[in-house]
């Protein structure tokens, strides 16, 4: 430094001095600006998110990401508690006609808005309205389908009005159902199904969901959201079991990069991660297992097959051969490594009322299950001399490249057969995935909006939009659709099973492994359960705190 | 331009040289490490091995650098990923280059209202912010190495094409151009002929400024996922795969950053040296 | 000089329309739309937001529309966040990333100033090899190495400093992020800088002032400065586009909420007119720094000024 000082006094102490003088002012305005991140409260709960919320209006989200923050801020007529069960929320009971396709709602007369005001029936009414109304364009729309004249409703062959849901007193509310659907009351616990506050929505049109418009019925309400940083939600006291709610606020972080999440969680800057990644995990397993949650969850990832083209179109024994040369237990353990499980089947375990079936294969030694494939690529008209040549199509990961590789490895080890990998960006992959034309194996997931089998059954019919095989069997669809109308538990979840077993045999699609909901949780939080649907409610949750 | 070289300069030259010299062989050195040792090695590049993941770089078995997260070794990855980006960077420099010096060197010499709107093209270009453009292009097609190769070049064309119309233009005064003219040579025969290699200096030296530019570039567009794809591999999607395992399995960062530095450095340098050489009263020593 | 200021502003006009014809044009040619899903939807709704957006109607129109709304200052809704105008995320967005920019700009600036011109004094001595090798290492890592590696040191180990920018509150967050940003920069300009100096220290007048028995520091203050200085200018147009390109990685890795983030998000995600919106923004900042960096080189050097 000392050789430096004729340096530094030849620019001139004045000229330094004005520098450093900028770069404090700089660094203090901005300091100063933030007041709104300072934590007011010590009882406030640091989620992370993952990428941001395209929106706050439950009948425009879609996301995964927005459904977390919907969960907090409102409420459906009925929830999930802390441990995955199904129970009374806006509504304190209900009550199911004989045949299955009425139900009675008696909502919660203390139930209350966050600006005080009572949640009534009409604002039931009023919102799964504007669900269904086409010109909102909802992209859950479907999920109320089964209500009596949705459908006609969404293709805008009737007014919103014959829809079928009344307002039969100020706190009465009844549905009718075109059929029955024994899982319709978990339906309405997902955020589509929450209410608007009708005033806000008619005052302030799309932008109702903002901070400072957003009025809302669940344990918190909306602070305020601060673009690519985080959404901020309080206390709302006016919940009708605010009581029981412990923590005041809760932080929802936007953090799209999983190892900045975590280094964000080491360094105490977030309670709650959103997922943990695959590279991280094992040191955390070692560092922090206590912290570490990890639990089945309803989500299966998958290579679909494209079954509208070759070399899949009418090729059954190709896409057999194709399964069983996939090591599903070594992409689990070596390749993705959180403790997933293989996936035999197409509805992953821990759906209730259903026992899912699987690949006649599923117990093989890997042994014979290479032998039975190579036998059928024979058969299927392949060989050493005539490879099957086929791309492998995915999103930009590192974790699908990875998956795509192994398999790309094992195809070739087994089989022989050439493929190439095709790493595309999300929505080219997606327009290309619909448009079937340049697609043969590309490598999606699907997750479950209720805990039925038919949430993963039901999108493999043949007119299921997010059918991206392109499976079209007349006897899958018969039994799905019987399966729909059936009263008796029992018979149907017969039915459903048959229906999947059919599926299987078909193989038009390759399913991998099933997801695990990976979180770490801070030993700060308490209430914590794991669940198949991955439903933590900051409601549920308390912090423990020296005050 | 003074006649006789100072003795500074001739300093600079001669430290030019040495400069030049070293770099260049220890570039050379890399290259031929990066084509021979993935064949020395008894792996290859995309061998996955499952129970040889995570392997820390050790003499046994000749897994120098190691393996990572699919059990490949990661002593030939880098090397070949060396290859790539040696491949990436000559190319992308190239197109770059090629645009730049023709585009320059005609505006330069046709001069006039043709001069006039092609620079004011190169203005609206400079407005646009090209990186998000590239990403743009990455999204619009497939991601092949070609396209790799234009996009990157595609960017730095523009400092390029300035200052070659700007010594064109000096040149362009010069007496063997008119003698030339007036013997009737087209003007594309001029400026091919004459002009061109004139510019050799200048060129050289915006080889060198432009060349870790790029190797920097297609790092960035790795650890986008936009960058070279499977099969293949480069130094920057290396590092980038390096960064994410950094706690992991530090190896898979420090060897291809390694690698990725000591080429940066080693252009840096060189850069230097031919700037000395060439041009000694440029500003470098 | 107002003329010709006001000249450049009018003549960037049609620069600015091609630009955003080129971006228009490029946005709508990536396949997929804002509204896609793996979720797919049903035909009859997809429809309906396509509508409610224009998205059926022409492209021509489509275009029309826009530049008409662009005139009247509405630069569109954004597709990726329904609740909010494209204007409003600008405005939201860009104060932070112009501050991270003009923070990292001036680290850069004085810290390579300060280090360039130490090293020019003291050259070939051990500082200027400590130095010079300092700057090297700074061009030769990309920034998204170093910027996880300084959060795994300074956040996560020591826990100085905030590992992000929403993660703590006050000039803190900004250290890493700034830091991360400047040091590409810095390294380039020290080595510019340096160089440059040494230049004109060998150039003649200086050596006359030399032998007129002035002091080193004097010369330096006085006579050397301002032409060293020139090159640095030059480079200030591309420093400030380097920077703006490595805001989005820092940006990304630290949680900042800027506009860098926008735009790669906006890309993905199909949100057209937001990605439109940030490449008005950004052109137009771009065409307004250069002619503030040419006013500056006429100011600075009175060779051109005379042009």
């Amino acid at each position: 430094m000392q050789r430096a000082l004729p340096a530094i006094k030849s620019i001139g102490l004045r000229k330094w001095a004005l520098l450093l003088a900028g770069l404090s002012v700089c660094l203090v305005l901005a300091g100063c600006g933030n007041d709104r991140h300072a934590d007011a409260y010590s009882n406030v709960l640091k989620r992370s998110l993952g990428p941001e919320p395209e929106t706050l209006d439950v009948h425009a989200a879609i996301s995964l990401q927005a459904a977390i923050v919907l969960r907090d801020l409102g409420e459906g007529l009925t929830g999930y508690s802390a441990s995955g069960e199904l129970v009374p929320a806006a509504a304190e009971r209900w009550e199911v006609s004989e045949d299955g396709l009425t139900y009675s709602f008696w909502l919660r007369p203390e139930a209350r808005w966050s600006n005080g005001e009572a949640v009534v029936a009409e604002h039931f009414v009023y919102s799964f309205h504007r669900l269904v109304n086409p010109s909102t364009a909802a992209p859950y729309a479907q999920h109320l389908i089964d209500i009596e004249n949705a459908e006609a409703i969404i293709k805008g062959d009737e007014s919103v009005e014959s829809l079928g849901v009344t307002a039969n007193s100020e706190f009465e509310l009844s549905i009718r159902l075109a059929r029955p659907v024994p899982y319709f009351l978990k339906l309405l616990a997902h955020n589509s199904a929450h209410p608007v506050f009708p005033p806000a929505v008619e005052a302030h049109g799309n932008g109702f969901a903002r901070a400072g418009n957003l009025v809302s019925n669940g344990a918190y309400k909306l602070e305020d959201w601060t673009m690519g940083s985080m959404i901020s939600l309080s206390r709302n006291e006016h919940y009708w079991n605010n009581a029981n709610t412990a923590i005041d606020r809760v932080q929802h972080f936007v953090v799209p990069d999983e190892t900045a999440e975590v280094n964000r969680y080491r360094a105490g800057e977030l309670d709650i991660t959103e997922t943990v990644s695959s590279q991280m995990f094992r040191k955390l397993k070692e560092e922090r297992p206590d912290e570490l949650r990890i639990s089945p969850f309803l989500q299966v990832y998958y290579y679909g097959l494209n079954l509208t083209k070759p070399p899949f179109k009418a090729n059954r024994k190709l896409r057999i051969a194709l399964s069983m040369a996939i090591d599903r237990e070594t992409i689990v353990e070596s390749v993705v490594g959180r403790g997933e499980k293989p996936a035999y089947s197409w509805v992953p375990p821990g759906v209730s009322d259903y026992q899912a079936m699987t690949f006649s294969y599923a117990s093989q030694s890997a042994d014979e299950r290479h032998a039975t494939a190579r036998r059928l690529y024979a058969e299927a008209g392949y060989s050493d001399k005539n490879p099957l040549q086929v791309e492998i199509r995915f999103n930009t990961s590192e974790s699908h490249k990875n998956v795509a590789l192994a398999v790309q490895e094992m195809w070739r080890k087994v089989l022989g057969v050439e493929a190439t990998l095709v790493n595309e960006e999300f929505r080219v992959l997606l327009a290309n995935m619909l448009a079937r034309e340049k697609t043969q194996v590309f490598r999606s997931s699907w997750s479950g909006d209720y805990n039925d089998a038919n949430s993963f059954l039901s999108i493999m019919q043949s007119d299921n939009p997010s059918n991206l095989p392109g499976f079209k069997n007349e006897e899958y669809d018969s039994l799905m659709s019987r399966a729909a109308n059936q009263m008796n538990p029992e018979f149907r979840q017969l039915l459903l099973e048959e229906a999947e077993s059919r599926l299987l045999a078909e193989h038009p699609l390759i399913p991998i492994y099933f997801y695990v909901s990976k979180h770490l949780v801070s030993d700060r939080v308490v209430g914590w359960q794991d669940n198949v649907l991955d439903y933590h409610y900051s409601q549920h949750l308390r912090l423990k705190t020296n005050d | 331009m003074s006649e006789v070289p100072s003795l500074l300069q001739t300093r600079q030259s001669i430290r030019g040289n040495r400069l030049v010299v070293s770099c260049v062989s220890l570039l050379l050195a890399l290259a031929v490490l990066s084509l021979v040792g993935p064949l020395v090695s008894s792996y290859s590049v995309d061998t996955i091995a499952f129970d040889q993941s995570f392997i820390a770089p050790t003499l046994e078995d000749g897994r120098l650098f190691g393996t990572d997260d699919l059990g490949r070794d990661l002593f030939v990855r880098t090397l070949k990923g060396t290859q790539i980006t040696f491949l990436v960077a000559i190319v992308a420099t190239l197109v770059s280059l090629v645009i730049g010096v023709l585009y320059g060197a005609t505006a330069g010499y046709l001069g006039g209202k043709i001069d006039a709107v092609m620079m004011r093209a190169v203005d609206a270009l400079y407005a646009m912010p090209f990186v998000f453009f590239v990403i743009l292009l990455m999204v619009v097609f497939e991601r092949s190495l070609f396209l790799i190769f234009v996009a990157i070049g595609a960017i730095n064309w523009l400092d390029t094409a300035r200052i070659v119309r700007g010594q064109t233009m000096s040149i362009k005064q010069r007496s063997f151009v008119d003698a030339a003219r007036l013997t009737g040579v087209s003007s594309a025969g001029i400026i091919w002929r004459h002009i061109a290699p004139n510019l050799l200096g200048v060129v050289i030296v915006y080889i060198t400024l432009t060349i870790p530019q790029v190797v920097l570039f297609e790092s960035f567009l790795s650890f986008l996922g936009l960058g070279v794809q499977e099969p293949q591999t480069s130094l920057g999607a290396l590092v980038s795969e390096g960064v994410s395992r950094m706690e992991r399995a530090p190896w898979m960062l420090l060897f291809p950053a390694s690698f990725l530095a000591l080429l940066l450095l080693c252009l840096n340098f060189l850069g230097d040296g031919l700037r000395d050489m060439f041009d000694p009263k440029s500003h470098t020593g | 000089m107002l003329r010709f200021a006001l000249l450049r502003i009018l003549g960037a006009i049609p620069t600015l329309f091609v630009v955003i014809a080129a971006a228009f044009l490029l946005v709508h040619a990536a396949p997929g739309g804002p509204f896609d899903s793996e979720r797919v939807l049903p035909p009859e709704i997809e429809k309906n937001i396509r509508a409610a957006y224009h998205l059926d109607e022409p492209l021509p129109q489509q275009f029309a529309r826009y530049i008409k709304g662009v005139l009247q200052g509405d630069l569109g809704p954004s597709f990726s966040r329904r609740e909010y105008t494209v204007s409003e995320i600008i405005s939201d967005a860009w104060p932070v990333t112009f501050l991270l920019g003009a923070m990292g700009l001036i680290v850069a600036l004085s810290f390579g100033i300060v280090f360039g011109l130490t090293a020019a004094l003291r050259r070939n001595t051990v500082v200027d090899r400590l130095l010079s090798g300092l700057a090297m290492t700074g061009i030769s890592v990309p920034v998204f190495v170093v910027a996880p590696v300084l959060v795994l040191l300074f956040a996560v180990h020591l826990g100085w400093l905030p590992a992000s920018f929403s993660g703590g509150t006050g000039a803190g967050r900004f250290i890493l992020p700034v830091i991360a940003l400047a040091l590409p920069q810095l390294a380039y300009i020290a080595r510019l800088f340096r160089a440059s100096m040494i230049e004109v220290m060998e150039s003649d007048f200086i050596r006359a002032a030399r032998a007129q028995g002035l002091r080193t520091v004097s010369i330096v203050r006085h006579h050397a400065m301002k032409p060293a200085l020139l090159p640095l200018l030059s480079y200030l147009g591309p420093a400030i586009a380097a920077v703006l390109t490595g805001s989005v990685v820092v940006e990304q890795i630290f949680g900042i909420p800027g506009l860098g983030q926008h735009f790669v998000n906006g890309a993905l995600n199909r949100d057209y007119t937001l990605v439109l919106g940030l490449v008005i923004f950004y052109a137009a900042l771009i065409i307004a720094l250069n002619l503030v960096v040419d006013l500056l080189y006429g100011f600075l050097d009175p060779r051109i000024r005379r042009q």
